[in-house]
C-alpha cells in the first residue's frame, strides 16, 4: 500500500525522496557529537514554537496604540488558554537567545566557522541579527512603557549618525515619536517580513552546512578521512546517518529542554521580571520614562557598550559604533582567527585563556547592562563606593577585553605565535 | 551554428535590458521606502502652545507638550539659581557656546539659559538618545552624585544635567538639553513655539 503511494508521489515529485536522503537518512554526520550539538535542533524547535504560538497570538492582538495594550490584557485574561499561548511565546523568545548564544559559542570553540564553513557561519550571524530584529519588534507590540522607551532608545541609536541620523529616525518611526505608524509597521515586520526572512535564512544555513558537512568536537574533517562504513563504501568511516542516530539523540535533548521550558511557562512565566518586565505591564506614557530602565537580558551586553562610551567631538555616535562593531567583528571572525587548528582541544594555551576572558567580558557587560552591578558592587565593596565611577571603570575594562579578544586572536594566528597540540588523524571514539 | 550568433548584439541586449530593468526595480522601491515617511496627518501637529504658569510652586516642575515633545517648565528658587555658577567646572558647555542644531535661541544663551532667570523652559529630551530625564530638584546627596545641586537625571543611560539643562562631563549625553523658542505673553503666561521677535 504505502509503496504504491510512494511510487505515485515519486513519479510526480522525484526531488522529494532525493532531498530526504540527502539531508536526513543519508546525511553522514561525525559520530562524536556531544552536548553542544543539541542547540541547532533546539533552535529549530523554538523557531517552530514561535511561528505557531505567534500566529495564534495574532488572531487576537490588535495593533494600534489605542488597542494594543488592552488586546494583550484580553489575551491574558479572557481568551481561552490565551495566557498559555502568550507565555509560550515570551518564554520561547528568551530561550531562543539562550540557545543561540550557546550554539554560537560552540561554533567558536570548535572552530566551526573556519574553512570550509565560513558561509554557514555568515548565514548564522545573519540569523542572529534578524532574530534580534524580530525580538525587538515583538517587544514593542504590547505597547507597555518599556515597549515605548525601548523603541525610543533603539531608534535614537540611529539618530546619532551624523547628518542623516535624525531623518533616518523619523523615517523609522513615521513621525517624531513612536506612535500608531510605528506600532503598525513593526507589527507587519514582526509577523510577516522577518519570519519569512528567518525561514529563508534557516534553509540556506542548513543547505550550506550539508554541502560541506558538520564539524565536530575534535575539529577533524571526517570527509577527508578514510572511507567506508557499514552503510556503504563511499561514506566517511567516522560518519553515521543523521536518521535514526541523531534524530533520536536530538529527541533526548528535546525532552530535557521541554521539561525546563514547561517549568518556566507554568511556574515562573515572567522569570522574576527577566523574561517579562514589570514596567511593561503599565501602558506606554510618552511623558514618563520609568525610573529603572534596563533592556531585556539578551540585549544587556550590547546596551552596556552604549552606556560605557562617552560622547566626544560633540556626538554620541561612539556608543552605537561600539555596539555594531562588536557584532561586525563576529561576522569577520573566519578572517581574524586564521589558526589552522579548529578545535579548542588542540589549540594553544593563549587561545584558551583569551576565549575564557572573552566569555567573562561578555558576562560582565551583561551584568552592567541589566543593572546588576548596582546591587553587586555595594554588596562587594561597601555601600559608600562611587557607583558611577566604578561601573564606568569596570565596564570599560570589560569592553577592552571584548574587543581585545579579536585583536589578540588576529595577531596570535596571523603572526604564528600559537603553539598548538598535535591533532589526531581521525576523530576520537569517545567525544 | 556559431557563426549565426551575433555576440556583440547579444551582449548589448543583455547589458541594456539588465540596466533598464535594474533602474525599474530601484524606482519601484521608492514608493515603498517613502511610505514610511511621516504622513500628512502626522505632520499636522506643529502649532505653538500656550501655558499658564500660575500653579507652578517655587522649586516645582510642570510638563506640557509641544509638537508631541515633552516641555519642562521649572519655577527655579533663588537658592537653586545661586547654585548654577558653581557647577561650571563640571559641565561640558557651561556658557552654551554650542549654537548648532537649535541648541537654544540667542535670547536664552546666558548663565540661566532662559529669558527670565526664574523660569526654566526646556525640551525634555536627553540629548543622548532622547529619553525623558527625571527632575531631581532637591539639593541633596544622590546615589549618582554625593554633591548634587539639583538638576536632571536620565534613567536610560544615566546622563546628568544641572538646573539649566546643562550636561555634566563624563556622561553619555553630548550636549545641553534644547531650549525651545518661546516668549512671555504676560507675567504668568508663556507661549512655546514662537520667539519674542517673531510674535505677531
Ligand atoms: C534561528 C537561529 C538558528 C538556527 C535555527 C540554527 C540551526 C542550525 C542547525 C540545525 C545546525 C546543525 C546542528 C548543529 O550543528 O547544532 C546548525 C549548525 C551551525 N550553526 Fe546554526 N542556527 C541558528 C543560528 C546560528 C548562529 C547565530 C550562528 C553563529 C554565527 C550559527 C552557526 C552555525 C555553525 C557554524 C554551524 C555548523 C556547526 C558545526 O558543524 O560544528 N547558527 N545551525
Ligand atoms: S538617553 Fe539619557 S542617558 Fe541615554
Amino acid at each position: 500500500m504505502t509503496s504504491r503511494w510512494r511510487h505515485w508521489l515519486e513519479e510526480r515529485l522525484p526531488g522529494l525522496t532525493r532531498m530526504i536522503r540527502r539531508h536526513v537518512t543519508a546525511y553522514y554526520a561525525p559520530k562524536n557529537f556531544n552536548l553542544w550539538y543539541y542547540f541547532g535542533s533546539l533552535a529549530l524547535l523554538v523557531l517552530l514554537n514561535q511561528l505557531v504560538t505567534g500566529s495564534f497570538l495574532a488572531m487576537n492582538y490588535k495593533p494600534g496604540i489605542a488597542t494594543a495594550f488592552d488586546s494583550v490584557q484580553y489575551i491574558m485574561r479572557d481568551v481561552n488558554w490565551g495566557w498559555l499561548i502568550r507565555t509560550m511565546h515570551t518564554t520561547g523568545a528568551s530561550l531562543l537567545f539562550v540557545i543561540i548564544f550557546l550554539h554560537t559559542f560552540r561554533s567558536i570553540m570548535y572552530g566551526s566557522f573556519k574553512k570550509p564553513r565560513e558561509l554557514v557561519w555568515l548565514l548564522g550571524m545573519l540569523l542572529f541579527v534578524v532574530v534580534m530584529a524580530e525580538a525587538f519588534t515583538g517587544y514593542v507590540l504590547p505597547w507597555g512603557t518599556m515597549s515605548f522607551w525601548a523603541t525610543r532608545v533603539v531608534v535614537a541609536l540611529f539618530a546619532t549618525i551624523p547628518v542623516i541620523g535624525p531623518h533616518l529616525a523619523e523615517w523609522i518611526m513615521g513621525g517624531s515619536l513612536p506612535a500608531d505608524a510605528t506600532l503598525n509597521r513593526f507589527f507587519a515586520l514582526h509577523v510577516i517580513m522577518l519570519p519569512l526572512l528567518l525561514l529563508f535564512l534557516v534553509v540556506l544555513h542548513l543547505t550550506a552546512l550539508h554541502e560541506v558537512g558538520s564539524n565536530n568536537p575534535d575539529g577533524v574533517e571526517i570527509r577527508c578521512g578514510p572511507k567506508g562504513n557499514r552503510w556503504g563504501k563511499h561514506y566517511p568511516a567516522d560518519g553515521i546517518p543523521f536518521h535514526p542516530y541523531y534524530t533520536l539523540k536530538d529527541l533526548v535533548g528535546v525532552g530535557v529542554f521541554l521539561l525546563v521550558a514547561a517549568y518556566i511557562v507554568f511556574f515562573a512565566p515572567s522569570f522574576d521580571g527577566w523574561f517579562l518586565e514589570r514596567n511593561n505591564a503599565v501602558m506606554a506614557d510618552p511623558l514618563l520614562t520609568p525610573a529603572h530602565i534596563r533592556p531585556v537580558w539578551y540585549f544587556s551586553a550590547f546596551y552596556a557598550m552604549v552606556r560605557m562610551m562617552p560622547s566626544f567631538a560633540g556626538t554620541a555616535v561612539w556608543g552605537p559604533i561600539a555596539m555594531s562593531g562588536s557584532i561586525a567583528l563576529l561576522f569577520a571572525l573566519p578572517w581574524i582567527d586564521v589558526g589552522p587548528v579548529k578545535s579548542i582541544r588542540y589549540r594553544g594555551t593563549g587561545y584558551k585563556v583569551a576565549l575564557g576572558i572573552f566569555v567573562l567580558a561578555f558576562v560582565g557587560l551583561m551584568l552592567i547592562g541589566s543593572n546588576l552591578t548596582d546591587v553587586l558592587f555595594p554588596w562587594l565593596f561597601g555601600a559608600n563606593i562611587n557607583l558611577t565611577k566604578w561601573t564606568m571603570i569596570f565596564g570599560r575594562t570589560m569592553m577592552l577585553a571584548y574587543f581585545g579578544f579579536f585583536v589578540f586572536l588576529g595577531l596570535y594566528t596571523h603572526l604564528g605565535w600559537e603553539k598548538t597540540r598535535p591533532v589526531p588523524e581521525r576523530v576520537r571514539a569517545r567525544g | 551554428m556559431d557563426e549565426y550568433i551575433n555576440r556583440g548584439r547579444r551582449r548589448f541586449l543583455t547589458v541594456t535590458t539588465s540596466a533598464v530593468g535594474g533602474v525599474g526595480i530601484i524606482a519601484t522601491t521608492v514608493p515603498f521606502f517613502q511610505s514610511w515617511l511621516p504622513s500628512a496627518s502626522a505632520r499636522a501637529t506643529e502649532a505653538p502652545v500656550t501655558q499658564s504658569l500660575k500653579k507652578i510652586e517655587p522649586g516645582q516642575q510642570l510638563i506640557t507638550t509641544w509638537r508631541n515633545l515633552p516641555i519642562f517648565i521649572v519655577n527655579r528658587t533663588p537658592k537653586q539659581l545661586a547654585a548654577l555658577p558653581g557647577q561650571n567646572p563640571r559641565l561640558v558647555d557651561p556658557d552654551s557656546k554650542n549654537t548648532s542644531a537649535h541648541q537654544q535661541p540667542a535670547y536664552a544663551q546666558n548663565g540661566t539659559r532662559s529669558i527670565k532667570p526664574q523660569w526654566l523652559i526646556l525640551i525634555g529630551l536627553c540629548t543622548h538618545v532622547n529619553c525623558v530625564p527625571t527632575y531631581k530638584g532637591q539639593m541633596k546627596p544622590e546615589p549618582f552624585d554625593p554633591a548634587w545641586q539639583g538638576g536632571y537625571y536620565c534613567p536610560c543611560h544615566r546622563s546628568r544635567y544641572d538646573l539649566a539643562g546643562r550636561v555634566y562631563k563624563d556622561v553619555p549625553a553630548p550636549k545641553n538639553m534644547q531650549v525651545p523658542p518661546y516668549h512671555f505673553v504676560d507675567d504668568t503666561t508663556v507661549q512655546i513655539g514662537v520667539g519674542p521677535k517673531d510674535k505677531a
